[in-house]
């Protein structure tokens, strides 16, 4: 299984980014239009004044005559106050001869006859003002300027770009926090997703995704995977319920076909006979012994077998198994070890653990060549036992690791091997009922089984 | 012997009464759990062979009232549940042995023959065993083959005290496994052939006569050789 965490955080900053970018983008977008459109308007709106006034002007000189335009000039130049109106009027040499100017504009104008241009005679505070104007040619060869003073509306201009700009470190900022804060509650609910599908893919079939309630597209998803998984939990239970049954009900039939090849056993029959004989008693012990392990797993999986736990010694039970499999290696001539680091209290079923141990010596001794290495272990680690029987053998293939708990479930190699394919599914009921992880690891070379379990304060807490 | 047999299952019952007279003991067979108690008290039985799942009164219930009455009569249980608890509680209500359907006759047989064995053995605790020119000293827990010391490890003397201890009776492996070990499963190997193998070449390699036999498909016996 892939680590969730990095991949989890990744994410959770990429969506977020993106979330920003996206959001940021649009309002820098929708307030370049706002400031556009005001700054613009703004702008037209000047024009649209100093056009006006240069109509009234025109009208006036044409009119009155520039007796007429000159009044009406120094009447405009002395009200109070005289506002932001720029006036000039020019002989054809550009020499003033009124207005509130000292000299005509350098600047160029543009092709509409429009002049933008700093201001010479500075007011009060010292600010450097600019100004738009407009000239024209009065019949008389005179230059009329009118325009005005702009230092306020850039300011107001400015004012709108700060408050926007403002406004959108606000955005991208709210929009950060935002993003990252849905993209997290969303992950949450993809991670918890993940990890009860982790924790389902681990053995634990009857894990399911949390729900709340809220009926959205989460939800919904939840709800169907949570579905799915009854279905196969059912499907599943069928089968074994299936094989269960078969296993039970084939047994009678079979205790009393060996009491039959039992009792004939004792009867004096040929000695070529009895050899047949003999073999079929085998056999049908072989089917009754698969049968009553397949039967015997059932009813550790489905029975309340905790009413039977007690505080056991851990190295006890572990060194009577060892006593009792210790010759069994020894003819193999393999080096059998048992290390008990500390002595460790479980709770537990003892007739049970006993013989899943012993299931898993077996299997090493049976599993490991002859002048191999057997080593048991016994170590405490946080508050938890950590048991492993490792050996030198031919170890398992990663891929197969997980379905040697399976019922039946034997190696290629293994099928010549005595044993019925469910030892190892005892082990897994009998580490369920406990509530132990059990992993099959690598031992370079060979198997290395590790069984974690709590400690019995921790057990029974 | 004289046994009493409380079975139900008629099919099983013919079994047993048939296997079990055959091999020379006298059989009283009852259906239910409350005639087959009738009986219990009312007779004196060897050893009686009790099923669990009884009708009218269930097997433990049946044991439990037995031994209440002072009945110290060994009783055998029968149970085809098969499981370690269900022997748990058939040994607690009172039972003195449990042996899971289906079973091979010869292991009752065994069974019945050291349940029976046990009764009359009540003694004093003994202090020394002996088989032929094989001695056990229980007190200094040393033992002793014509005059030799041999060094024993602890199981391997539990070991042969269990088979001193039941000399001349077939003693299964798993009775082995239950009384030497303590250990209530079938191990599938041949693990108790090589324990008595080890024990065989420490106790009868260097001696003439072996004492300690292999009884072809059910187990070991210890005993002198007649």
């Amino acid at each position: 299984m892939k680590p969730l965490t990095p991949f989890l955080r990744s994410s959770t900053i990429r969506l977020s980014l993106i979330y920003m970018l996206l959001f940021g983008m649009s309002v820098m977008i929708l307030m370049a239009f706002i400031y556009w459109s005001t700054a613009a308007y703004m702008t037209k709106q000047m024009d649209y004044q100093i056009e006006a006034d240069i109509k009234a002007l025109v009208e006036h000189y044409e009119l009155r005559g520039l007796g007429g335009l000159t009044n009406l000039l120094r009447k405009r130049l002395s009200s109070k106050p005289v506002g932001t109106s720029l006036y000039l009027l020019t002989t054809d040499q550009f020499i003033p001869l009124l207005g509130n100017l000292d000299q005509w504009p350098l600047e160029k104008k543009d092709e509409n006859g429009w002049v933008n241009f700093r201001l010479e005679n500075i007011n009060e505070n010292n600010e450097i003002h600019h100004a738009r104007a407009r000239s024209f040619y009065l019949p008389g060869n005179l230059f009329l300027l009118v325009g005005k003073d702009i230092h306020d509306l850039q300011k107001t201009k400015k004012l709108i770009i700060h408050t926007l700009i403002w406004g959108l470190l606000i955005t991208i900022v709210l929009a950060a926090a935002g993003g990252i804060m849905m993209s997290k509650s969303m992950l949450r609910r993809i991670e918890s997703i993940n990890s009860t599908s982790v924790e389902i893919m681990s053995g634990d079939l009857a894990k399911r995704i949390p729900t709340r309630n809220s009926n959205d597209d989460f939800d919904v998803l939840a709800s169907n995977l949570n579905t799915m998984l009854d279905r196969i939990q059912e499907l599943m239970e069928g089968v074994r319920r299936v094989s269960d049954n078969i296993a039970h009900d084939l047994r009678t039939p079979l205790s009393r076909l060996k009491s039959h090849l039992d009792h004939l056993n004792n009867k004096r029959i040929e000695e070529e006979a009895k050899d047949v004989l003999e073999k079929a008693i085998v056999e049908a012990d072989g089917l009754l012994n698969t049968f009553n392990a397949l039967l015997h797993i059932a009813r550790i999986e489905n029975s309340n077998l905790q009413e039977n736990f007690t505080a056991l010694s851990l190295n006890e039970v572990l060194m009577d198994v060892v006593e009792l499999y210790e010759p069994l290696s020894e003819v193999k001539q393999q080096t059998l070890t048992l290390n008990i680091e500390t002595p460790a209290t479980i709770w537990g079923y003892r007739d049970l653990l006993v013989q899943a141990f012993a299931n898993l010596l077996d299997n090493a001794i049976k599993y490991t060549p002859e002048q191999g290495s057997i080593t048991i272990e016994l170590v405490l680690k946080k508050q938890r036992v950590i048991l492993s029987f490792a050996d030198s053998g031919a170890g398992i293939p990663s891929e197969a690791r997980k379905k040697v708990f399976q019922r039946f479930f034997r190696l290629e190699e293994s099928r010549n091997t005595a044993g019925n394919g469910l030892g190892l599914s005892l082990v897994f009921a009998v580490a369920k009922l406990h509530r132990f992880d059990i992993q099959l690891l690598d031992n370079d070379p060979g198997l290395r089984v590790e069984c974690c379990l709590p400690l019995y304060q921790e057990a029974i807490s | 012997m004289h046994l009493l047999v409380v079975e139900d299952d008629i099919q099983a019952a013919q079994y047993l009464v048939k296997g079990l007279s055959e091999n020379g003991h006298t059989v009283d067979h009852e259906a239910d759990g409350k005639s087959g108690l009738f009986m219990a008290l009312e007779n004196s039985y060897d050893v009686i062979i009790m099923d669990r799942m009884l009708p009218n009164l269930d097997g433990l219930s049946a044991i439990k009232t037995i031994r209440a009455s002072g009945n110290t009569t060994p009783v055998m249980i029968l149970s085809a549940l098969g499981e370690v608890d269900d022997r748990v509680h058939g040994l607690r209500a009172g039972g003195d042995d449990y042996l899971v359907k289906p079973f091979a006759f010869a292991e009752l047989l065994a069974r019945l023959d050291v349940l029976s064995r046990r009764q009359g053995d009540i003694k004093q605790p003994e202090t020394a065993l002996k088989v032929a020119d094989l001695e056990m000293d229980l007190l200094s827990h040393s033992v002793k083959r014509a005059g030799q010391n041999i060094d024993l490890q602890p199981r391997e003397f539990r070991l042969l005290e269990y088979l001193m201890r039941n000399q001349g009776q077939i003693i299964t492996r798993t009775m082995l496994l239950e009384n030497v070990w303590n250990f209530h499963f079938d191990p599938q190997t041949n693990v108790i052939d090589v324990h008595i193998s080890r024990l065989r070449n420490k106790i009868d390699k260097n001696f003439d006569k072996p004492l300690l036999q292999t009884v072809r498909g059910v187990g070991y016996t210890m005993k002198a050789d007649d």
